[in-house]
């Protein structure tokens, strides 16, 4: 998807600079190192988000970033460590196409070998409702370039985060 | 006033009486993986007792994963159809993800809570 018309039409930027700024003291990369666990997750997802919002990430596009890496690292605790603990990396960087994010776990492959791509489930009130089975769904809606690799007992998942603005 | 230990801390809430229902406020800034479960227990325990619907004050919420949403969704069941689960005050991020996942088709949304909701008719 393109950038939005107005930052496609802001008026000559030097063609190499991406449609965004950065605060020039804050870097262009994150790296969190960390436990896999739910309360891990949470005090990594705060500290990405504070490191976001310092480098200029509009709110909308923030809120998006920070529920996709949840659900991803929802997944790893519920699945890749199910019945083990580890370690989880996180690395986001700034680029053009948007926040380039990659996630890796040392715990249990994907089956298959590939991300699922689940329908969204069903929802037929009263009786059906769904209370779970949305998180692919949310990850696939709101990223691009969803691509999992597995190598020697790491499990890599990566995925590109569109920016439609900045603050 | 109810509040529950979790892992976490604790799981805030208020409940008030109003002429809508029960109104139950959610003081936690994050429902997430970390306390789905104990903010479930927390509403049920809440309501537990009283007639009418309940309606779920989250304008303190600005994070709700899908844990968080499955969570809301089995309090919803858990009060059955008598006692009917509306939600209000939703800020961005936790109306993102009940479009996003379309279960905002299932509840009734309020923009305010009830007092608010009486006073601008």
């Amino acid at each position: 998807m393109g950038l939005p018309a107005s930052h496609a039409m802001t008026a000559a930027p030097p063609t190499d600079e991406p449609p965004w700024r950065w605060h020039s003291e804050t870097p262009k990369r994150i790296r969190r190192r960390f436990p896999a666990g739910d309360t891990e997750t949470r005090s990594a997802l705060l500290a990405v988000c504070d490191g976001l919002r310092r480098a200029g990430i509009c709110e909308d596009d923030l809120s998006s970033t920070e529920l996709i890496l949840a659900e991803v690292l929802n997944n790893i605790v519920e699945h890749a460590y199910a019945d083990s603990v580890g370690i989880v990396d996180l690395c986001i960087e700034l680029r053009h196409e948007g926040l380039s994010c990659l996630v890796r776990d040392y715990g249990s492959a994907m089956p298959n070998g590939n991300p699922p791509c689940p329908p969204l489930p069903r929802i037929n009130p009263p009786h059906e409702v769904p209370e779970g089975g949305f998180g692919w769904h949310i990850i696939r809606s709101l990223t691009t370039q969803l691509a999992y690799r597995q190598d020697e007992g790491c499990n890599a998942l990566s995925f590109v985060v569109p920016l439609t603005g900045y603050d | 006033m109810n509040k529950r230990r979790t892992r976490e801390g604790i799981v805030d809430i208020s409940t008030n009486q109003t002429a809508a229902g029960l109104l139950v406020k959610v003081k936690e800034p994050r429902i997430d993986a970390a306390v789905a479960i104990e903010f479930k227990e927390a509403v049920r325990a809440a309501a537990d007792g009283k007639d009418g619907p309940v309606i779920l004050d989250l304008g303190d919420v600005t994070f709700l994963d899908s844990s968080g949403l499955g969570a809301v969704v089995a309090v919803m069941k858990l009060l059955g159809p008598q006692r009917p689960l509306h939600l209000a005050s939703l800020t961005p991020p936790v109306a993102k993800v009940f479009r996003l996942t379309r279960m905002d088709s299932i509840f009734t949304i309020h923009q305010h809570p009830p007092c608010e909701m009486k006073a601008t008719g």
